[in-house]
């Protein structure tokens, strides 16, 4: 089986070189079929990384130990569902899911535009080839996940328990698929360029999977904060870690492209910037990737001792280079059809939306950079930390919320005074009456989460208000009942009002984060049976200790009582979980505290509030007994191993010493995954084509086929 | 005001506003930066009351004093190593030999950590185990 995925691999990498040759020879010489054979050729990239994706895949299934990488991620006593996706938790696996991905969204929208921008695709397709050949030319040069294990062991290392969390299944995939759809339009801008066909067409082609792209990524990066917050032991969902800002980066690019590209379509506007926009969100979608296995910043999340950077620098340094050249020997094709006419106008509520998600984009960068930047200028690396990101982020962060308020209800052209205010007067009474009461709850020592509360309410007001107009003026228009009215304006113009619930999802989650971001409660307690604590209005008493045993970990916890005003609100049971060391030197029972160790966390969520526990437990005061174990009991296995470890934690359950606890009280952090739920839900409902486009599609599909083929006609 | 004239006001308004932010974000990102150092450099340069971002290995012997965990940092490829004093959420995959960046100010002969800053190598971008040799 190694040498079936690697001869898919070298295939692969075959074909890409083929199709690169192939798509641009066609292009050059105008012969439809080599340019045919080209597209052909990424269907067949398809197929052979499928080939080497499912070799991979099965070996991890059956824990083939002969390969070096599944000796390496996994064991027989990982759980069957997480074997399945330990591949990804490897440099070389994860390599393969990139490039796999990639050929599978190429195949689609190229199959999909078969018959459609005819001068664009050629070199769309060259440049996607080209993503493609560079991720396989690494994973059979640098990174080959068909490595043979030598010797092949009897056991493999296993998934890390961390990542043991249903959410690391899908967390890396949809992050993947949404750095890949993004070179989708990446490498149609291209080919819109050097084709020199800059009308809005390609942009239309490859819209949704610009949104798909924005959807996967978003929901990804959401995915990521929320294992965070409910597995990880410290009690957060954002760190500003160089790896989660990569992740955010492309996403917020995308954003102003997904918004920017409606005034080309509409106008002919903002040609020159829809291109950069397009270009550096793949551009940025590759950098994340660079990030994580460069090791060029310190980040948590990056890989150790890859050699991976020097390629990535130099695919970036072209991409970049390759990208300025050909916007800037393409300006006069670019040049705007249309003026802004008026400040007060959609195109320019657009235009600031663009100006606030690329300054986001920049602070990000720059302080992702910084350590790089400050080197460069003062030969010593010097980092920002949280409270940096935060001073630029938050008061960007809230003019966006608001300009996504003001956008929808402002006129195209020009728009007058009277009628914004007009329109605006509802979401400005919802607003005000929001930030009122938010100052009667003692919010004015936050002035920032103050501003946040008030721009929601205004742009899910506005939202709201377009929900509710649009469906008075159809069932005015048609005598529907009101929920079919609401029903038949979305299926009718999905675009706009997946649109408007993405807007209402997204000033829901920003809500969120800033409620739980400024009155977060965090307190560290070190409590023994029975003793109790009182945070921020409860009280929460350690009732007993616990303790559990499993073949691969023992697990100690606590049950907490959490009650509020005398009534009783929750009961918590946070565990932490000992995993084996595979160190053969370690005692049967020391090579358990001595191994992995994870925490699960008790988790009260709620609308309103997140009560949150991790609990600590004071192995060093048993480590006498561990130690007397170990000594006496020195080469017990199997059952014997058994009952030592059922005797340590038959006597923590006894005679617990005293554990650590941190206790979190944070309001609203389930906003931000309610609000995750509903802007995913409105980007589906944009991304899905409407009834009549489908229609209209296959009314020119079938005359496409009656003039090819006119003796059926 | 003709048109182009308007245009160009706005342009040097924008242009005007785009350097002073951008003024503001290198003055205070320099002035709110912590320097990033290893061990060896932090034990031979470290000013008493400054801030340092200190990166490096968990040499083997930690413990815990209460609520406060002692550990030493390690170079990555080097002997050289500083204690540390620290206090705050300790992330699971803490152990001895793992990669860790924690933000430290000099305290006496050895650092404080600063409370929650202490972040270990995210668990899915370890190295491959050394008793597995790929060929």
């Amino acid at each position: 089986m190694l040498n079936l995925g690697r001869a898919a691999l070298s295939l692969a990498l075959l074909i890409a070189v083929y199709g690169i040759a192939a798509s641009l020879y066609g292009a050059r010489s105008g012969r439809r079929r080599w340019v045919d054979s080209g597209r052909r050729s990424v269907y067949a990239l398809a197929a052979t990384l499928t080939v080497a994706f499912v070799v991979l895949e099965a070996a991890f299934v059956r824990s083939d130990f002969s390969f070096a990488v599944v000796a390496s991620h996994s064991s027989t006593t990982t759980p069957t569902f997480y074997r399945a996706a330990a591949m990804w938790s490897s440099q070389e696996g994860s390599l393969l899911l990139w490039v796999w991905l990639l050929s599978l969204w190429s195949s689609l929208v190229l199959f999909l535009t078969r018959q459609r921008l005819r001068e664009v695709v050629p070199y769309a397709t060259a440049v996607l080839l080209g993503f493609a050949g560079f991720f396989a030319a690494l994973v059979v040069f640098l990174a080959n996940p068909f490595a043979l294990a030598n010797p092949v062991p009897a056991e493999g290392t296993g998934l890390q328990p961390l990542l043991r969390h249903p959410s690391m299944m899908i967390h890396p995939p949809l992050l993947y698929s949404g750095y890949t759809l993004f070179t989708v339009p990446f490498a149609f801008a291209v080919g819109a360029l050097v084709a020199r066909r800059v009308d809005a067409e390609w942009i239309r082609a490859t819209r949704r999977f610009a949104l798909a792209a924005w959807l996967f990524l978003g929901v990804g990066i959401l995915i990521g904060a929320r294992w965070s917050w409910s597995e990880l032991g410290w009690g957060g969902y954002w760190a500003w870690d160089p790896v989660e800002n990569a992740s955010l980066m492309p996403w917020l690019t995308g954003t102003a492209f997904i918004h920017s590209i409606m005034m080309q379509e509409k106008r002919g506007m903002m040609k020159v910037w829809n291109a950069s926009l397009v270009l550096a969100t793949g551009v940025l979608a590759i950098l994340g990737t660079f990030l994580v296995r460069s090791g060029i910043l310190e980040s948590i999340h990056a890989f150790g001792g890859s050699t991976l950077g020097k390629p990535f620098l130099a695919l970036i340094a072209a991409l970049m280079v390759g990208s300025v050249a050909l916007v800037a020997s393409r300006r006069a094709e670019l040049r705007s059809e249309a003026r802004l006419e008026s400040l007060l106008s959609r195109e320019s509520m657009f235009v600031l939306n663009n100006v606030v998600l690329v300054g986001l984009c920049f602070v990000i960068f720059w302080g992702t950079f910084f350590p790089l930047i400050s080197e460069a200028v003062s030969g010593q690396k010097a980092s920002v930390g949280p409270p940096w990101f935060d001073r630029y982020t938050v008061p960007l962060a809230i003019a966006l919320v608001l300009l996504s308020g003001l956008g929808p209800v402002i006129a195209w052209r020009r728009a007058t005074p009277a009628n914004v205010v007009r329109t605006l007067r509802g979401p400005l009474v919802v607003a005000t009456a929001i930030a009122a009461a938010a100052l009667l709850l003692g919010v004015a020592a936050r002035p920032w989460a103050l501003a946040m509360f008030g721009a929601g309410a205004f742009a899910a007001a506005v939202a709201v208000q377009e929900f509710w107009r649009g469906a008075r003026a159809r069932r005015s228009a048609t005598g529907e009942p009101a929920p079919a009215a609401l029903v038949g304006l979305v299926r009718r113009n999905r675009r706009r009002y997946g649109g408007y619930l993405v807007h209402i999802g997204m000033a829901v989650i920003f809500v969120g984060v800033a409620a739980s971001s400024a009155f977060q409660g965090v307190h560290d307690v070190r409590l023994s049976p029975g003793q109790s604590a009182h945070i921020d209005g409860y009280d929460v008493r350690y009732r007993r200790a616990t303790s559990a045993l499993s073949n691969e970990k023992v697990t100690l916890g606590a049950v907490l009582d959490v009650s509020r005003n005398g009534r009783h609100v929750a009961t918590l049971a946070p565990t932490r979980g000992y995993y084996a060391s595979l160190d053969t030197r370690l005692g049967p029972v020391g090579r358990f505290f001595d191994g992995e160790a994870t925490s699960e966390v008790g988790l009260r969520a709620g609308l309103r509030r997140d009560f949150w526990t991790a609990v600590q437990p004071d192995v060093g005061a048993m480590q006498s007994m561990i130690d007397g174990l170990d000594k006496r009991f020195p080469l017990a296995t199997g059952r014997t191993e058994g009952l030592l470890l059922a005797a340590l934690a038959a006597r923590y359950e006894v005679a617990p010493p005293p554990a650590s606890f941190r206790l979190i009280v944070s309001p609203l952090v389930e906003w931000i995954w309610l609000g995750g739920a509903i802007a995913a839900l409105g980007g589906l409902i944009a991304l899905w084509p409407a009834a009549a486009l489908a229609r209209r599609r296959a009314t020119v599909l079938s005359r496409v086929r009656l003039g090819r083929q006119p003796s059926h006609a | 005001m003709d048109r182009n004239r308007k245009r160009r006001v706005r342009l040097i308004v924008a242009t005007s506003a785009a350097i002073l932010l951008a003024g503001a974000l290198a003055y205070t990102s320099f002035s709110a930066a912590s320097d990033a150092k290893d061990p060896s450099q932090l034990a031979a340069s470290a000013v008493a009351g400054r801030s340092y971002q200190l990166t490096g290995k968990v040499a083997p012997g930690y413990r815990r004093q209460g609520d406060v965990l002692l550990f030493r940092v390690q170079d990555r490829h080097g002997p050289g190593s500083v204690l540390v004093r620290y206090t705050g959420a300790v992330p699971d995959p803490f152990r001895a030999g793992r990669e860790v960046i924690v933000t430290v100010r000099k305290d006496g002969t050895g650092f404080t950590g600063e409370k929650d800053s202490l972040v270990t190598k995210c668990p899915s971008k370890y190295t491959a185990a050394p008793s597995t040799r790929a060929t």
